[in-house]
């Protein structure tokens, strides 16, 4: 036997003395352009319209110039002085003279913007500062103190050095239920003021008891389908997928109709006599509604991934193991159930990377405590306040990766079966 | 070891019908016994019950009428898993999530039996395949021959005393097949336990079984050895599924005991043995083997009658030379010869007479 891993794959050449890796090079390149300009539309699409959106996204959350570029006066003080708890007289007259600027230009409520975001409230100082400033006198300290007591508060102060860089971590910090106290260090935000950590934490919480509940519902299905006659599991299949053709809006209206107080589950419980006129249950436009309704809007994207993978399950191995003396249920526990886990994974990533996005059916049907974290997304989208949208996306976004990756590590993407 | 009444059966059907959709049956009043320790084969072509057998007998289809009895006792409702048969299915049902340790552990398991009996059990019947070495391999990593020892180790680990093999040798090329089926066989014999095989191979067939059942049409055509099923068929689907054969169809001009004279439709009078023929003047399929076909006269016995043939093409098989004939009219007529040193060679054109011993010749219904 000629060793063949050492010595052989530099001796390698062609009939004319070409390295063989060369040659196999120069063949193949027409090919490979030929596939390149292909896709290239494609490519050319998918960076346009989501790499470069994403990133643009992702710049916006650290990058915020409403201070920064209309206080140059301020940005000059901050780079040449020190962080310090007595703010001198030539700070206050920095900062006259860019209130004057932006009277001028009309962009107090921007540079108040940025500094409302840290430090609630300060829109209006700034407003009202700006309007006053061409009349004050020095003193500059005493007399914007004097207008407005939040000018000597060393929050502003810390919050305004800040703002002095467009590029800054603040909104990032927002959305973790954090913020500077007069020494610059992260301290938590008051105990009524924390809204952000508890809805990410409410997001995934309902985002895995309405995967679970698709998990629980569409397993049955998927098996059903898997094993019917053709004829038979397209119908059912045709049931299945009839919510992807129905519009959200007709759907989610008739869960209202059906979930309401005056709905019919509750008429029908209060016909029967379960409870009363007075005990009608509240199952809409609370966390109730979105969990019911959720699981119907995503049971398809599970359904699928788990048809897919139980369709090519030959039914010799249910066969094999009741013949080898295995009851039914072991059987099911493993055989059966180990050989669905890629479509239990697939289906379950796919389900709840949609839920912990979803948008919609929170906002219709949740009322006030079944909002999930894309609806306060869209509130600041709304507001106009990109930076802060940007933040919260981006956090969103860095959990589904890591989402993705976790599941890689522990199941591989190769084994991801969708249908 | 062959049962012949249903009292002395290991396992045994009784009037067993199937049917699947309330309109036709699949298995017609199916009677069959099998004794303790043999090797029975259901041979047929797909399509004549002879799987729906197996799955009524391993417990996954219920008879429609009739009883399945296994050492004495009616199981019927007794469910798959605890009539403690070992099978073995066509694409081997080897479970891809485990090793083939797990595999074979897996019915010890459902068991209850302790880790050491179970490593003991698995190491045993996984020396009888030779494949000890592959115990923590994942089926998907051994070839379909190695596949089918684990499968069959499998179905033996927990010593059934009957096993069923679903053409289990059906995914096989020819060479492993054939090495494949002798393997089975020896573990027949050394275990002493009984096997129900299903195949639509007949040479398969022939080669491994103690009897052969052939199926058509939901009913038994025949049961019998292997000799006899080839030498003696009982009917024409018999003789034509079995084996290649020659077929002249005639009528009965003289019959004298199991001694017959038939007429061929061109005229000539050939020997033959009746077996399911009632009286004189009948319609007739003579078929006869074409390696029992003989065109030397000193091989013919006295008084046989030979008829007269054309050779249309030799063709050289190796071990074997076969020759195409114009007999009575029909040109697919075959002979076969086999390939000596002192084998007279025929050539195409040639003219020559064919004949053979009655006895190999079996008047048969016209199918």
């Amino acid at each position: 036997m000629v060793d063949v891993t050492s010595s052989a794959p530099d001796l390698l050449r062609t009939a004319d003395g070409r390295p063989l890796k060369a040659a196999l090079a120069a063949a193949q390149r027409k090919a490979k352009w030929r596939a390149f300009f292909l896709v290239l539309p494609l490519l050319a699409f998918v960076v346009l319209t989501f790499i470069v959106p994403i990133l643009k996204m992702l710049e916006r959350s650290v990058n915020h110039d409403g201070f920064s570029s209309n206080a140059p006066a301020m940005v000059a003080w901050f780079n040449a002085n020190p962080a310090t708890a007595d703010i001198p007289e030539e700070a206050y007259a920095a900062l006259v003279t860019d209130l004057k600027q932006m009277q001028k230009d009309k962009t107090a409520g921007a540079a108040g913007t940025r500094i409302n975001y840290t430090v609630p409230g300060t829109i209006s100082v700034f407003k009202s500062a700006a309007r006053a400033a061409e009349k004050m006198t020095p003193p500059y300290k005493d007399a914007l103190i004097a207008s407005n007591k939040m000018w000597a508060d060393p929050l502003v102060w810390v919050a305004m050095r800040n703002a002095s860089s467009a590029y800054t971590s603040d909104f990032y910090m927002v959305s973790a239920d954090l913020k500077r106290d007069a020494a610059d260090n992260l301290v938590r935000v008051e105990d009524n003021q924390r809204i952000y950590v508890y809805l990410f934490a409410k997001t995934f919480v309902l985002s895995i008891v309405i995967t679970v509940a698709c998990l629980l519902l569409a397993f049955p299905i998927a098996h059903l389908l898997a094993v019917l006659p053709m004829a038979k599991s397209n119908l059912l299949m045709i049931l299945v997928l009839l919510p992807f053709w129905t519009s959200l809006l007709v759907r989610t209206s008739s869960w209202i109709a059906i979930l309401q107080e005056q709905g019919i589950i509750n008429d029908l419980m209060v016909w029967i006599g379960a409870y009363g006129e007075d005990g009608r249950i509240r199952m809409i436009y609370n966390q109730t509604g979105t969990i019911i309704v959720m699981p119907h809007i995503l049971l398809p994207f599970m359904v699928l991934p788990l048809y897919s993978v139980m369709r090519v399950i030959p039914p010799s191995y249910a066969r094999a193991a009741r013949s080898l003396g295995a009851t039914s249920w072991t059987t099911f526990r493993r055989i059966y159930l180990p050989q669905t886990l890629p479509g239990i994974a697939a289906g379950s990533l796919l389900v709840f990377i949609l839920a912990v996005g979803y948008y919609i059916t929170p906002a219709l049907v949740g009322g006030a405590d079944g909002q999930l974290i894309s609806n306060l997304i869209s509130f600041h989208m709304n507001k106009a306040n990109w930076s802060m949208a940007a933040a919260l996306a981006a956090i969103l976004l860095a959990a589904v990766l890591i989402l993705y990756w976790l599941y890689d590590r522990l199941i591989g993407i190769d084994r991801l079966k969708l249908g | 070891m062959v049962a012949t009444s249903p009292n002395d059966a290991f396992v045994a059907f009784e009037h067993v019908q199937k049917s699947y959709d309330g309109v036709s049956l699949v298995v017609k009043d199916l009677n069959l016994s099998i004794g303790k320790g043999e090797f029975l084969t259901m041979l047929g072509p797909s399509g004549s019950g002879k799987t729906t057998c197996l799955m009524m007998l391993a417990g996954f289809e219920t008879a429609t009428h009739g009883r399945i009895m296994l050492d004495g006792t009616n199981i019927n409702e007794v469910p798959p898993h605890k009539r403690g048969i070992g099978m073995v299915f066509q694409n081997y049902a080897l479970f891809p999530h485990m090793t083939v340790g797990e595999n074979l552990s897996f019915p010890l398991e459902v068991r209850g039996m302790s880790k050491s009996d179970r490593e003991a059990k698995v190491k045993r019947a996984l020396d009888m395949v030779q494949m000890y070495s592959f115990i923590n391999r994942r089926p998907a990593q051994l070839s379909g021959g190695q596949q089918q020892r684990i499968a069959l180790a499998r179905a033996l680990v927990f010593d059934p005393s009957l096993v069923l093999m679903d053409e289990p040798l059906g995914a096989l090329d020819k060479q492993l097949r054939e090495h494949m089926q002798f393997e089975i066989k020896h573990l027949h014999e050394s275990l002493g336990i009984t096997v129900v095989y299903v195949t639509h191979d007949q040479g398969e067939a022939l080669t491994m079984s103690d009897r052969v059942a052939v199926f058509n049409d939901g009913r038994i055509q025949q049961l019998a050895t292997p000799s006899d099923l080839y030498e003696r068929p009982d009917n024409s689907f018999v003789a034509q599924f079995i084996g290649e054969n020659n077929k002249l169809p005639g009528t009965i001009e003289e019959l004298n005991g199991d001694k017959a004279l038939v007429r061929l439709a061109t005229g000539e009078l050939i020997d033959a043995t009746a077996v399911n023929i009632k009286e004189k003047g009948q319609q007739t399929l003579v078929s006869i083997r074409p390696e029992r076909v003989e065109f030397k006269p000193e091989m013919m016995p006295a008084g046989a009658h030979t008829i007269d043939a054309e050779v249309i093409e030799v063709i050289y098989m190796g071990d074997i030379l076969r020759a195409v004939l114009r007999v009575a009219g029909s040109n697919d007529f075959v002979m076969k010869m086999r390939n000596t040193l002192s084998q007279t060679r025929l050539t195409a054109g040639q003219k020559i007479k064919v004949g053979w011993h009655p006895q190999d010749a079996r008047a048969l219904d016209p199918m």
